[in-house]
């Protein structure tokens, strides 16, 4: 057995944390999910402009949140991972990829559902929309290289970079309505006067901003503890093989 | 049943609402149904070989401790 298991105290150690915490974050995400849907489909009022459809922006813009934090997050773990060779870092990256993917992809469906009302269309290709799509992209990229190396180092080494080198393209999403003429919406939430929302509407998105992220955290652990067993096995696997 | 009825149109835009929150609902929900399947798939192989470790430990652990019974 050359393969020394100390090395997987850590990963043992962050197991045991999230178990811990799993039940918590789950909760939080059911109940937060049923008071959000509730508060937004019924308590909030329709918009003066927009009607009814303003009820879209309670599943488009926490997608659209969730699918940039979960880059920056992965951006951090992936620049971890390359630096102090964390074990943990890149599989908690590989880990995130699909939640990312799976809210950037609802953030431009819903954002094409509300598109076609309220502007007449259901894509354009300007700023804001072309840049999330290329975060969708990214997110994909990241998940096929991790497919396609056979060492795990060398996949989590290429994988890491894409999203280092993707990452520029996080602040371009954030700034690309005031950077460009683009027919979305400027910043409305999270501006330096405040938000410029009415708290009826308001309340509603963040209850459901801070279930899609309870939801995020809640399949990020099972995510994480499925890699990390994950590797494990690899692992087991190869030592046996030596035998 | 007429106020539902209101509720489900959605002033006239029931064809744009309802479709975002279904697919919101159904692509989070087959996440979840995923990732909780891949990890029971993968504890489920890792079973054999954790408990082939485990034995492999307590067989060398009783023979190192057997020497010391003697005594």
């Amino acid at each position: 057995m050359a393969i020394d298991f100390h090395k997987y105290a850590n990963p043992t150690r962050f197991l045991r944390l999230a178990s811990a915490v799993f039940p918590w974050v789950t909760g939080a995400a059911v109940l937060l999910l049923v008071t959000g849907l509730y508060m937004g489909l019924f308590v909030a009022p329709e918009d003066y402009q927009q009607g009814e459809t303003v009820r879209i922006m309670f599943v488009h813009v926490p997608a659209a949140w969730m699918g940039m934090s979960v880059y920056t997050m992965m951006a951090v773990s992936a620049a971890a991972g390359l630096i102090w060779k964390h074990p943990v870092a890149d599989l908690s990256a590989k880990a995130a990829a699909p939640i990312g993917a799976c809210f950037t992809l609802l953030a431009l469906v819903t954002g094409a559902l509300w598109g076609q009302p309220m502007w007449g269309t259901y894509w354009v290709w300007d700023a804001r929309l072309t840049s999330m799509l290329i975060l969708l992209f990214l997110y994909l990229g990241y998940m096929a290289l991790w497919g396609s190396f056979d060492d795990h180092s060398k996949a989590a080494r290429a994988a890491a970079i894409l999203v280092l080198v993707g990452a520029i393209n996080i602040p371009v999403i954030k700034f690309s309505v005031d950077w460009w003429n683009t027919l979305h919406q400027p910043a409305s939430v999270a501006t330096l006067d405040g938000p410029k929302i009415h708290g009826s509407i308001l309340t509603p998105l963040l209850v459901m901003g801070a279930a899609y992220m309870m939801l995020f955290l809640s399949v990020f652990i099972i995510r994480v503890k499925a890699e990390i067993m994950d590797r494990r096995l690899q692992i087991m696997k190869i030592s046996q093989l030596q035998e | 049943m007429a106020e539902f009825n209101e509720f489900l149109e959605m002033g006239g835009y029931a064809a744009f609402v309802w479709p975002s929150y279904l697919v919101s609902a159904v692509v989070l929900t087959l996440l979840v149904v995923f990732s909780v399947r891949r990890l029971r798939r993968i504890e489920r192989d890792l079973k054999p070989f954790e408990e082939r470790r485990q034995a492999r430990r307590n067989r060398t652990r009783s023979s190192r401790t057997e020497p010391l019974n003697d005594t």
